[in-house]
């Protein structure tokens, strides 16, 4: 496995909206198990200071992976998804998501490099509302793993 | 400063639930054939749900949900979840490394499935005064 470390730097163009949910955000709380009141009672969310329910914290990978598909199935990049193992994952926030954002992604590439005969990945994705207005950075790495 | 313990069981049931919820559909985290033909030795937790209960325990131990500020870990060992009632379990704990003046507290936290670490460099910040 072998990735073209010309593709360090290269930015994709931003994703079609994503439109959050108030239930999306409760099903992903009930799922992990998160019972605070913030995740699904609006009049408890509203009452700490946001205009809607709270998503916790890792609730913006449902948004980050599917945009990182445009990295991780860019032809010309060449990652066998087959091979891919999720490696490191990590989040800055400048607020939480909350029901009723409309969230844009941009995704980076900010290294590639082969080492043992494994690739590895890292992409930054800056979550923005359409407004513009940051809401998380994301970082994702991942081990593409070589033949044996 | 440690942070009081805290477990949580994962059943073949809850790694169901989480694929339906967050959309990750890869087969290794409900299929024992699929597992096992990819060289694992068996159905696995996806790491964003180890990552998600573990931030659970982060807001927990914040008292808020909407108090971190970063958060990452690496997947260093898979959570195997046996196809039973009890399935497995993950235990999370943490220190305190820094408490900051700007009113910031840093943890690193660790996160154990059958006594071996599953994640590493897990950390968090997180905000803690209102």
């Amino acid at each position: 496995m072998s990735l073209d470390p010309s593709f360090v730097g290269r930015t994709y163009p931003p994703t079609a909206p994503y439109q959050v949910g108030r239930e999306k955000i409760r099903e992903f709380a009930s799922a992990i198990g998160a019972t605070d009141p913030a995740h699904h009672d609006p009049a408890a969310a509203r009452a700490m200071g946001h205009p809607d329910v709270v998503a916790p914290p890792t609730f913006p990978v449902i948004v980050t992976m599917a945009a990182s598909s445009q990295i991780i199935e860019d032809p010309a990049l060449g990652v066998d998804y087959s091979r891919l193992v999720h490696g490191d994952q990590r989040f800055a926030y400048t607020r939480p998501v909350v029901a009723g954002d409309e969230l844009v992604c941009v995704n980076t590439i900010e290294d590639v490099s082969t080492r043992g005969g494994h690739g590895f990945l890292t992409t930054r994705t800056d979550v923005s509302t359409v407004g513009g207005d940051p809401v998380v950075a994301v970082w994702a790495r991942y081990v593409i793993r070589g033949e044996e | 400063m440690e942070l009081p313990a805290q477990t949580f069981q994962v059943t073949r049931a809850d790694l169901v639930r989480y694929a339906g919820a967050s959309g990750d559909f890869n087969p290794i985290h409900w299929s024992d054939r699929v597992a096992t033909k990819v060289g694992l030795p068996g159905v696995i937790a996806h790491g964003m749900f180890t990552m998600a209960l573990v931030g659970r325990a982060v807001t927990e131990w914040a008292g808020s949900p909407d108090a971190v500020v970063e958060y990452g870990v690496r997947f260093t060992r898979p959570v195997v979840v046996p196809d039973d009632d009890q399935g497995t379990e993950i235990e999370v704990t943490a220190r305190v490394r820094e408490v900051t003046e700007d009113g910031l507290t840093r943890l690193e936290v660790t996160a154990t499935c059958l006594g071996e670490k599953v994640l590493a460099q897990a950390r968090a910040t997180i905000r803690t005064a209102r």
